[in-house]
């Protein structure tokens, strides 16, 4: 009974966390558009709350530089259990276009461990609103556990 | 002797319709706000499922007093509020209520983050403001009933919201500055209104951060109780002037623009305290 009261509040309540990890801000214009009154993710529960210690599912958009790399996870490790991660377009998945510069990492699963991909240059906010919708049900099931592994 | 079992079911009941009721509320207002700028909004229970899942969810502490801060907060709350219920004296409750509201400021300063840091000294300017209009209120009260108890209150003829016209317009300032509502949601920073990204509890997560909201849910219920206060001749007048405030303030809430705390002590503050002492002084006439 409590198990299901749980997993349904965790459903219904995912408070995210965006990050910007070195985006041309394409990806994120269609993340915050989301937001909108267009698409209005708010109708399921979600809040964009901006901190760490409050979100349960954290999107990253962009690639993964030398310098950011650190932030990146420490605002993974910041994050509550359970948790879920949610990399957005095409630099976010494999470094994109900036994949051979000398200073990117590369995707955002290089640093910490990702969930739900979603493709595109940049994804449409449809795309996003469903990998988040996706990443809820895996959050309902815990996430992953795994924690930050160096590289 | 047969008062005290009602009394004992009075007390118990009190914290559980308050829960119910500010949830709820908090619910309407989320859904309010979503349809004034043409959303659907999230549901109204809402509150209580975001409540769940912060309780089920790991809590971190940084700082034990982050444990401490919001049980006080939240057991002060509900004394003030068992006390209301009970008539108690407005004094007396006004007391409590403002013991347990300052371990909000002692865990946004207990708290390393700079945000937590910078919004708990916000919200010492916050208590202030708001505080010195309730007991602009108790004096009110005093002059108009000889007597900081609720209880004669209940047997006066007339409604005191036609004595104290002015009053109520300043209790309506502190209601929106204790509902963390723009323009007064410097501490709070919970809508990202202000140039803050995190109030007070930045550093708060899972069940800590759930009993802090509850504490805060609290607190609004007994500010709102407080709104009944100017209408106490009949039952359905005092609630649904409270329900006026409490939408009163979700409009402004919506319509107005991000300020500086500056403006809220040197414009709002004034301009409501002065109103309070203004119909202080017109009660003495």
């Amino acid at each position: 009974m409590m198990e299901k009261i749980i997993g349904f509040s965790r459903r219904k309540s995912p408070w995210l966390l965006h990050f910007d990890c070195g985006s041309c801000n394409g990806c994120d214009i269609e993340t915050v558009a989301a937001l909108t009154p267009v698409y209005d993710v708010e109708r399921f529960g979600v809040v964009n709350v901006g901190n760490p210690k409050h979100a349960d599912i954290l999107l990253v958009t962009g690639t993964v530089n030398q310098r950011n790399q650190r932030v990146l996870a420490t605002l993974y490790q910041q994050m509550p259990a359970p948790k879920v991660v949610v990399a957005i377009g095409a630099c976010g998945l494999s470094g994109g276009i900036f994949r051979q510069a000398p200073n990117v990492v590369g995707g955002v699963d290089r640093v910490i461990p990702v969930d739900v991909y979603i493709p595109g240059c940049p994804p449409r906010p449809e795309a996003i609103i469903d990998a988040v919708l996706l990443a809820v049900e895996k959050l309902d099931a815990g996430g992953k556990k795994t924690s930050v592994e160096k590289r | 002797m047969i008062g005290y079992p009602a009394k004992l079911l009075e007390i118990l009941l009190t914290p559980l319709a308050a829960f119910l009721l500010a949830g709820m509320l908090f619910g309407l207002q989320r859904r309010l706000a979503a349809r004034l700028q043409s959303r659907l909004g999230p549901p109204l229970w809402q509150p209580f499922l975001d409540l769940a899942k912060l309780l089920a969810k790991e809590s971190r502490l940084t700082n034990p007093w982050l444990a401490v801060c919001p049980r006080l907060q939240l057991a002060a709350a509900t004394v003030a509020l068992v006390l209301f219920v009970l008539r108690s004296d407005l004094l007396v409750i006004l007391f409590v209520h403002m013991a347990g509201g300052s371990f909000l400021v002692v865990g946004g300063l207990g708290s390393t983050s700079p945000y937590s840091q910078c919004a708990g000294q916000r919200q010492l300017w916050q208590m202030f403001a708001a505080e010195t209009i309730l007991f602009l209120l108790a004096a009110a009260l005093y002059m108009t009933t000889g007597s900081f108890g609720l209880e004669p209150l209940y047997t006066l003829q007339q409604p005191l919201l036609l004595r104290l016209p002015l009053m109520f317009a300043a209790y309506l300032v502190a209601l929106a500055i204790k509902m963390r509502k723009s323009p007064f949601d410097f501490a709070g920073a919970d809508h990202s209104h202000q140039e803050l990204v995190g109030g007070v509890l930045t550093d708060y997560s899972g069940r800590h951060l759930a009993l802090a909201e509850v504490a805060h849910w609290f607190e609004v219920v007994l500010y709102l109780a407080f709104g009944t206060l100017f209408w106490t001749t009949d039952f359905a007048g005092g609630l649904l002037l409270a329900l006026a405030s409490f939408l009163t303030v979700n409009l402004l809430d919506n319509s107005t623009a991000r300020l500086t705390w500056r403006w809220l002590l040197t414009r709002s503050w004034l301009a409501a305290v002065s109103l309070a002492v203004l119909n202080l002084l017109l009660l003495g006439v």
